[in-house]
């Protein structure tokens, strides 16, 4: 069995990181100069590690799909940034953030990594103001803050509605500017199909120039993937059309464990499905539920429009149930309680699968405050609604505008209809507390590995992860691998790892285009997309986990024999890339739901139907199951459960409540 | 679930690869529902080209949410369609009617050649940003980000300019298949915060002089640029990216 060593170093929790930070063995400028390192993917992780690394002085390689590192799909993250900086005096801490991290995690996730985490987060802001990135400021000319999910304090750093395209920005100009000293050689159009390992160690990738179609090998000392997560399993998700496992699952079959598959987020507030022709669904960010407020008619199948429904007819279900965080519970919980809503008879909109978010009283108690602002006494109703609208459009203008764009309706005069939509996935490559995976010399970044946010992510801290992992860990924790490797020479890529590497990869391209079958790839991704919503979604239970395993082995079967690929290997085809991504996502599927099956509990996201209260929260079995699983690939679609047992030695473990 | 009633023609760019030559080709389809995006129309008109045995339309295209920058689509003779602030991926059927008919293009630019179909090679965007793009700090360099106050109408000006995404509506648009709106986007952005001072002069030099080896256009004031943007990026970056650029030549010592 590979390696299998969170390699947690010893010590307080509070100085592991410093500690070992300063203890990491260094690799002399020169030296680094002839050390190679491939990096795949170019979104906040993978452009940032890039960067980082190479203004260390290493020789680095980068590649994403997309025609530029500015597309990755960071860039659609819309609320924020979460920092503990106290800036707000609010009480906010290093260690607060760390332990909601951990609650809001539902006491999955490692503390060691939580804590460091937490511990750079305030450097990231640092930094990312430093490269120029616009963040929303006040008169006085600070940084704002607003609240997310999960919190009491203000520590969310934000850009309007496009955080996380200002952050990638960021990055992403960091990257150009190393491209542009020749210090790191960027590959758009290049999509990475195989991990080359020679004796144990992942010394390279083999890549398709996705406009000739050629396969080309690359060599590196190590290889870093910041790939992203694989919630498009789903078909249906606010990921991008591209995004996908394809390199992190071939990374799996070459000895990565993968870890927590079946940690999957839904996002409480999409815009809900409108047909059958849906792509993709689209996020409205939780910065809204700020100042939105969740609520459905209290009458069954009530047929009234939005705004002819009284006040007192009307149930805030989610202020009603948990009080103390209302509108703010965490991701996971407004989620299910808005489906618990639907399901029971009260969701609104055609297909009744919708629930309301709603700015009115918001919006009138800003108008207020505007209208005190500029002595305007006693204000009718009227003049409030007007003068909040433009609070509200400065706010969140460009989410406003996007929903009326898909919708056909005005939220500023309709609340808007929402239902919860996968977002993220928690899951991911297994790692060490180095970043490193069970194979030797490969890296997981960001969200294609599994460790900071437990079963559940809080608003907010994706960002905060993608950009620590790149900025400020994996260059100080590469250096503990990289100085055993300084006498390894570049390895010819004649070798016949690479070889043997670049022919499996065009079998199985041959296999896509020769099957010649009568169904395209998005039929199968949409049948996988739609057992996995069904059974192993929101709530899951053994029977339709056990049903799922088989309808999806079946379905593998008939993708492998009835699909058909048009053109060729050697030419631009998009329909090729997806045939390689769907068939991945097949057997990803799979391993979700054997994981969903094998954890008996309902923790953060895994909401399993048999474990639950009697209020209908989440039941925990932190006696059998404080453990992350970690699955190892065998032959032929088979995996095989490791555990790596969660220690709580700074946070009493305890039934997560935010009522 | 709704079901659509529209019938639509569509002339479509097909082109091999960069070396073949090009034509709009006609396709009929129907059933196409009003709360469909324009690119789910694609969709649906791929699938029955795959299940006919012919080549699918290859098209740029990935977050679908108006944000990555990459659906580029020139349709009816305007940069990502009929309706204004936004992306391809943004347009619904339901801006279209029954029995309309619909040329889509790719964008047309000397620096952005065709891929194939209605796919282009938009890199010349990355080596300007590369040639100058960015402040030259190093991770870890940083000071607190309180520590240095920046006004807040500054700020907001310096975000509007950095909302650009880089799709390239602009080039296409612009008879001139000029880039300076990108350009200066990128430039004013960094020019309006203090953190941008130190390479100010430096850095609209070198984007500039990038720019021009690509091969974009000039600028003559038309506005096509400033109209077409789904981000509504103003001319003013333009204005003023020339003031700098002209600055330069008499302020900064520094030859680039």
């Amino acid at each position: 069995m590979a390696d299998f060593n969170a390699n947690i170093p010893e010590g307080e929790l509070t100085v592991k990181w410093t500690k070992l930070r300063s203890s990491m063995p260094l690799v002399n400028p020169a030296n680094k100069r002839s050390i190679e390192i491939v990096v795949v993917g170019s979104g906040l992780a993978g452009a940032s590690a890039a960067a980082t690394l190479a203004e260390m002085g290493y020789k680095v390689k980068c590649f994403c799909f997309q025609d530029s590192p500015r597309r990755a799909h960071s860039i659609a993250a819309q609320g924020g940034i979460n920092a503990a900086k106290n800036y707000q005096n609010d009480g906010d801490s290093v260690y607060r953030l760390f332990y909601d991290t951990i609650k809001g995690g539902d006491y999955r996730a490692r503390e060691a990594n939580v804590h460091r985490l937490a511990e750079v987060s305030a450097n990231i802001i640092d930094q990312c103001v430093a490269q120029g990135v616009p963040l929303a400021r006040e008169y006085g000319g600070l940084l704002d803050n607003r609240s997310f999910g999960g919190t009491q304090v203000q520590r969310t750093f934000y850009a309007a509605g496009q955080t996380g395209q200002q952050l990638l920005l960021g990055a992403y100009s960091a990257l150009e500017r190393q491209i542009g000293m020749g210090k790191v050689e960027m590959f758009t159009r290049h999509e990475m199909l195989e991990v080359v390992k020679i004796e144990g160690k992942a010394r390279g990738i083999i890549a398709r120039n996705l406009i000739t179609g050629e396969l080309e090998r690359h060599f590196g000392h190590a290889v870093l993937l910041g790939t992203g997560g694989y919630g498009n399993v789903f078909y249906l998700s606010t990921n991008a059309m591209g995004s996908n496992v394809t390199a992190a699952w071939k990374a799996h079959k070459k000895g990565a464990f993968f870890g927590n598959p079946c940690f999957t987020q839904i996002h409480p507030t999409c815009i809900p499905v409108s047909g059958d022709h849906q792509s993709k669904l689209t996020l409205m960010s939780e910065s809204l539920r700020n100042d939105g407020r969740i609520w459905v008619p209290k009458k069954k199948d009530d047929q009234r429009k939005a705004t002819d429904i009284p006040e007192d007819e009307r149930d805030y279900y989610l202020e009603r149930r948990y009080p103390a965080f209302g509108n703010l519970v965490p991701r996971d919980v407004a989620s299910r309680a808005a489906k618990e809503r639907c399901d029971a008879g009260y969701g609104v909109g055609v297909s009744k699968l919708a629930v309301y978010l709603d700015f009115k009283a918001n919006t009138e108690r800003y108008g207020r405050i505007e209208a005190s602002v500029h002595n305007i006494h006693n204000p009718d109703k009227e003049t409030c609604m007007r003068l909040g609208r433009d609070v509200i459009k400065e706010k969140y203008g460009n989410l406003f505008d996007m929903y009326k764009q898909i919708t056909g309706e005005d939220p500023y005069d309709l609340p808007m209809r929402i239902y919860p939509a996968v977002h993220y996935t928690m899951g991911g490559l297994w790692v060490d507390y180095n970043l490193m995976t069970t194979v030797p010399g490969l890296y997981a970044l960001g969200e294609a590995n599994f460790s900071d946010h437990g079963a559940n992510r809080l608003g907010a801290s994706a960002l905060m992860q993608g950009l620590a992992d790149g900025y400020f860990v994996i260059p100080y924790t590469i250096g503990s691998y990289i100085s055993k490797e300084l006498a390894t020479k570049a390895i010819p890529l004649d070798h016949p790892a690479f070889v043997e590497a670049e022919a499996s990869v065009k079998a199985i391209l041959d296999k896509f285009i020769s099957i010649k079958g009568s169904k395209s790839v998005d039929f199968f991704h949409k049948k996988l997309g739609k057992i996995m919503w069904e059974k192993c979604g929101m709530a899951r239970n053994a029977k339709g986990l056990s049903e799922a395993i088989v309808e999806i082995q079946q379905l593998r079967k008939e993708f492998w024999s009835d699909l058909r690929v048009p053109g060729s290997i050697d030419e631009f085809n998009p329909e090729l890339e997806k045939a390689g991504r769907v068939a991945d996502f097949i057997e990803l599927g799979e391993l979700m739901c054997i994981d969903a099956l094998n954890r008996n509990e309902s923790c953060g996201g895994h909401f399993r139907e048999e474990y639950q209260t009697e209020e209908g929260e989440a039941l925990r079995d932190d006696e059998n199951y404080a453990y992350v699983s970690a699955w190892e690939y065998k032959d032929d679609v088979k995996f095989e459960l490791h555990k790596e047992e969660l220690k709580f030695e700074n946070i009493k473990i305890a039934q997560r409540s935010y009522k | 679930m709704s079901t659509g009633n529209m019938n639509l023609t569509l002339k479509i760019w097909r082109q091999k690869n960069n070396k073949a030559k090009g034509n709009l080709v006609d396709y009929k389809i129907s059933e196409i529902s009003p709360d469909m995006s324009f690119l789910e129309m694609f969709d649906v008109l791929n699938e029955q080209l795959i299940n006919k045995g012919e080549e699918p339309v290859v098209f740029d295209h990935d977050c679908r949410e108006g944000i990555c920058g990459a659906c580029s689509m020139y349709i009816n003779g305007r940069p990502h369609g009929p309706k204004e602030g936004i992306t391809t991926c943004q347009l619904h059927m339901r801006s279209f009617k029954d029995g309309d008919t619909i040329v889509v293009e790719p964008w047309r630019a000397k620096a952005f050649p065709v891929i194939k179909d209605l796919t282009v090679d938009r890199t010349a965007f990355d080596r300007i940003i590369a040639a100058g793009g960015f402040i030259s700090v190093n991770t870890g360099n940083a000071q607190d980000a309180n520590a240095l106050p920046i006004p807040k109408f500054q700020a907001d000006l310096a975000f509007e300019a950095a909302a650009c995404i880089g799709c390239g509506a602009c080039v296409a648009t612009c008879k001139n298949a000029s880039a300076m709106l990108f350009t200066s986007a990128k430039i004013s952005q960094l020019a309006l915060l203090p953190q941008g001072q130190p390479e100010r002069y430096r850095r609209v030099q070198s984007m500039v002089a990038q720019m021009d080896a690509e091969g974009f256009g000039n600028c003559t004031n038309t506005g096509a640029c400033e109209a077409e943007c789904p981000k509504g990026i103003s001319l003013e970056n333009i204005a003023r990216m020339n003031r700098d650029f002209y600055s330069a030549k008499f302020v900064s010592e520094e030859e680039v």
